[in-house]
């Protein structure tokens, strides 16, 4: 059974990156999704609100640090930690047939507004993992726990996304 | 910006103002790029049929964001979104391009939500919300939860 095999990599971390939330990248992000709210690109309009300059919505943590789920064992090159836990699970899913990823969905606790020129690290670590046969064959949860730390090491977000393998 | 709402305002079962949507092939690029998933399947034909989703699927992630604006539309500057959760049940198909800038004809999706309930917490006001993105034909393709704080009237 899969949980059984991936048990070791439980807890470890799957990668650490830190980056700068650039400015040109919130308004790009803003602008993907047709926001219209101007803290996201109104610097006038942003200094004057209770923030003093522009924040990033909530869901935008920088790129490229973001990771998005489907390609969360895809290595950004500046990545701190040593690729052993990502390869060995890509190992052990690869064994038990699993060759297609989908993004499940996503859970978010926020605690502080993230700031243009804030510096942000990510952590992720697997949280979980469980199995089951599903009308289609089997299936494969992946929870993947980020926690988000700004420079001044404040716990700025909590995410858990599923990967959905098959 | 629109009026502060204030939690004195709300009560359960309020449905939120919708906000509409329509994914474009050209709105998936600019989210690729804006979000740094380069998956093919959300801008190549033939992978997506290959991988057998017909053509390339709007992202979970962008209908996510799409969600999120609802919450942090409603509850404005003074408000704040606390916790937040969707998932990803049913595959969306963008409207191809018409010209440049504008789509072809087709559907528009509904982000919509339902306030479930309204409740202090540790000297915050909150609200709980059920959430879903509603397709064209009125499929609900994406549900989830959200909680906000929301100022209280001076």
């Amino acid at each position: 059974m899969l949980p059984e095999e991936m048990a070791p990599f439980i807890g470890k971390s799957i990668g650490t990156v830190a980056c700068e939330v650039e400015k040109g990248s919130i308004k790009r992000f803003a602008d993907a999704v047709e926001e219209t709210n101007p803290l996201y690109w109104d610097e006038d309009y942003a200094a004057k609100s209770k923030f003093g300059s522009i924040i990033a919505p909530p869901g935008f943590f920088g790129w490229p640090v973001k990771l998005p789920p489907g390609q969360t064992f895809q290595r950004p090159t500046d990545i701190a930690d040593p690729p052993e836990v990502t390869d060995g699970m890509r190992t052990v899913l690869a064994k038990s047939g699993y060759a297609n990823v989908l993004d499940g969905g996503i859970e978010y606790e926020f605690f502080l507004p993230v700031r243009a020129g804030d510096v942000l690290q990510a952590r992720s670590i697997i949280k979980e993992v469980r199995e089951r046969e599903g009308k289609s064959g089997k299936m494969a949860f992946l929870i993947i726990e980020t926690t988000y730390h700004n420079q001044k090491k404040e716990l700025v977000a909590v995410q858990r996304s599923t990967a959905i393998y098959r | 910006m629109a009026k502060q709402i204030c939690w004195e305002d709300v009560n359960e079962n309020d449905e939120l103002p919708p906000l509409p949507k329509i994914p474009t092939t050209r709105m998936l690029v600019k989210w690729a790029g804006a979000s740094g998933d380069f998956n093919p399947l959300h801008y190549d034909s033939a992978f997506a049929a290959a991988v057998g989703v017909g053509s390339p699927i709007v992202h979970g992630a962008l209908k996510r964001q799409w969600l999120v604006q609802l919450m942090t539309d409603w509850a404005g500057e003074q408000g704040m979104l606390k916790k937040f959760s969707c998932s990803y049940r049913a595959m969306d198909w963008p409207r191809k391009m018409a010209t440049p800038f504008t789509p072809e004809d087709g559907d528009t999706w509904q982000c919509k939500g339902k306030v479930t309930k309204k409740y202090a917490e540790d000297g915050q006001n909150l609200v709980d919300c059920e959430i879903w993105i509603e397709n064209g034909k009125g499929e609900v393709t994406t549900p989830g939860t959200a909680t906000v704080m929301l100022p209280a009237r001076k």
